[in-house]
């Protein structure tokens, strides 16, 4: 049986910009707040390297890397911590609204840099983790189903 | 008032929370989930009678215009939260046992919770967007949980209702970027204040949109036709919290709310509202009486049920939203009731044909005794609780001088009573067949949750005396009723 996945360049490609592709991802995320971009958008180019990885080499090697197991449990997660992030609002110290920006109201920062806007980074962040699991996960489930055919169908 | 977006915090925290600690730990999700929805019942209670507005991360309206998004808590609100926590409440406790025959217990708590979450936003939010994002919430949750069996008649059923939900959605969509367009807003109060109640053709346009969106969620005849495949076929529990609660809250309550509240109730939408219920009313139980199929039966009946609880809104005085309100939680509760005996009867025979079943009564007395009370209740029996609510539709269609519709309502009530009829007589009564020979009673908290729901069908009638009704009822009803001051109340103009 022949080797799977695609040909020697693809492979040879994808394995010099795994990588890459991956820190345009997080640069992404992490200045969703200055540049455009944010949490959705970096998630699917994270999920993306993982795609990548699927289609240059088969199911068995991104599964390998990304079990769906753990992209369950950062799915869960990503969706948590954004909560969690919203429901600290509502503690009086913090602010006392839900979804209030609390860190920005005790320490703004300075406007156009990495540390500024608060809580917004932080949500992004969640965004990501969350978007780019249940993406991986699309496609993979997509990828491993098969076509069954009901009662009185021809197959 | 800060509880009130933990009403969509606490659900959506669990329905993450569930599938991370509990996958293999069935025992650990139902208590998780339990604790999830009778908290949700007790916030829910504890909010009977109050009124505010929330306005999310601290961005309240500047002079009178809103800048962010708020949840709006008034008398419908409490009034659905109280219909959707109750429910939930006593299906998780059936659940416990029912879903034991199902493997992935953890996920379906999941989906479960995150439908209550979809809905409970629907019923506090005040910006047409987040509407439809919470309504899309509750409704993708309920496509995946009509699939939960994996059977091809369930992803049939699933798929039929993922499309026309799906084109119930963008109708809904369409309506709410019109909205945008015509009037630069999206908050409800807003857009209430400047459309105030002069409808240009334009936004007859919206109405129309909202009409047949609204319509299709709440399964209205002519756009019914996903229900009765849906209902049956997904697990008891969730036919009980469809057939419920779901249809009247993305269907029957946001439709309410945007015609009351948004566009502002004229003649004609009063008209076509109250044409719509009656043909609901009319065609539902009539492609009910044919059924042989016990949930498909049920899932008929509501099609006719939702009816008057158009209709009373359609008539429009704040005697018949009052009585439609009141239809509305009492069906919210016999019908999920049926639809927990019907899941009795199936966990119990393994089937749902009525002509294999006969003599249950004997064999499952409490199954039997609850649905007989439930069907009475539907059936508009003296004193169970539907009565009472189908006694002051009428009354006030009569009162409104409608009187071919209240006509009508009257029929209906009695071809409902006829088919009950013949549904307990060929499942409960007569001479057991094939598949009631080895039947047995259910295990305890299935019992637990039918019983509780039974004594509720004869304490809601209950409502209507003069305490619970100006508490509960009548602050709801005012709310709709009083439809443009929305505005005023809300942005304080």
């Amino acid at each position: 049986m022949a080797e799977k996945g695609m040909t020697p360049i693809v492979k040879t490609i994808t394995g010099w910009i795994k990588g890459l592709i991956m820190i345009f991802g997080i640069y992404i995320v992490l200045y969703g707040h200055l540049t455009p971009g944010g949490g959705f958008a970096g998630g699917v180019i994270l999920a993306m390297v993982f795609v990548l990885l699927t289609l240059a080499y088969g199911k068995e090697e991104s599964l390998r890397r990304f079990r769906i197991g753990v992209a369950s449990e950062l799915d869960s997660v990503g969706a948590l911590m954004f909560l969690v992030i919203a429901v600290l609002g509502i503690a009086g110290t913090l602010g006392g609204r839900f979804f209030i920006n609390y860190i920005a109201k005790a320490n703004p920062g300075t406007p156009f840099t990495l540390f500024s806007s608060g809580i917004i980074p932080l949500c992004n962040i969640a965004i990501a983790l969350k978007v780019a699991s249940s993406l991986f996960m699309v496609f993979i489930l997509l990828v491993l189903m098969r076509v069954i055919h009901g009662p009185g169908e021809r197959a | 008032m800060q509880m009130i977006p933990l009403f969509v915090a606490i659900p959506l925290g669990a329905a993450f929370f569930i599938p991370m600690v509990a996958r293999k730990r069935p025992r650990v999700a139902d208590t998780l989930a339990n604790l999830t929805t009778l908290a949700l019942l007790l916030m829910a209670i504890s909010v009977i009678g109050k009124n505010g507005v929330y306005w999310m991360g601290g961005w309240g309206p500047l002079k009178h215009i809103p800048l962010g998004i708020d949840l709006v808590l008034d008398g419908v609100s409490v009034f659905m939260l109280i219909t959707i926590t109750l429910i939930s409440f006593l299906v998780t406790i059936y659940s416990i046992q029912y879903m034991d025959k199902f493997t992935a217990k953890a996920r379906f708590y999941a989906l479960f919770l995150l439908m209550v979450a979809g809905m409970n936003g629907v019923a506090l939010t005040g910006d047409l967007f987040n509407l439809y994002v919470f309504l899309e919430i509750a409704s993708i949750a309920s496509y995946a949980l009509v699939a939960f069996g994996c059977e091809h008649e369930e992803l049939e059923a699933s798929f039929k209702y993922l499309v026309l939900g799906s084109v119930g959605s963008t109708l809904i969509l369409f309506g709410v970027a019109m909205t945008y367009a015509v009037t630069g807003s999206l908050n409800m109060a807003q857009v209430s204040a400047m459309i105030g109640g002069d409808l240009k053709p334009i936004h007859l346009f919206i109405v129309a949109l909202f009409i047949s969106g609204f319509g299709l969620k709440a399964a209205l005849v002519p756009f019914h036709a996903w229900l009765p495949d849906a209902h049956p076929s997904a697990p008891a529990p969730i036919s009980a919290m469809l057939s419920g609660v779901l249809i009247k809250t993305i269907g029957v309550y946001a439709m309410a709310r945007v015609m009351f509240n948004v566009v502002g109730m004229t003649p004609l939408i009063s008209y076509v509202l109250m044409v719509l219920g009656t043909i609901s009313m009319i065609v539902g139980v009539l492609l009910a009486m044919g059924q042989d199929d016990i949930k498909r039966f049920l899932a008929y009946s509501s099609i006719s049920q939702v009816g008057y609880v158009v209709l009373a809104m359609g008539i429009g005085t704040r005697f018949a939203i009052a009585a439609g309100l009141f239809h509305l939680i009492n069906h919210a509760v016999f019908k999920s009731l049926l639809f927990l005996n019907s899941g009795a009867i199936e966990y119990a025979t393994g089937t749902r044909d009525l002509n294999k079943m006969g003599g249950l009564r004997e064999k499952m007395p409490v199954t039997g005794t609850t649905s007989f009370i439930g069907s009475m209740a539907i059936a508009g029996i003296p004193p169970f609780s539907g009565f009472w609510s189908k006694l002051f539709i009428i009354l006030a269609a009569i009162q409104a001088q409608r009187y071919g519709f209240a006509t009508w309502a009257a029929a209906v009530s009695v071809l409902t009573l006829a088919a009950f009829m013949r549904l307990q007589r060929r499942a409960f009564f007569g001479e057991p067949r094939e598949a009631s020979q080895t039947a047995k009673e259910v295990p305890g908290t299935m019992q637990a949750s039918m019983i509780g729901l039974a004594v509720l069908c004869i304490v809601m009638g209950f409502l209507w005396l003069p305490q619970a009704r100006d508490t509960f009822l009548m602050p709801a009803a005012r709310v709709l009723q009083e439809g443009l001051n929305y505005a005023s109340n809300i942005l304080g103009m």
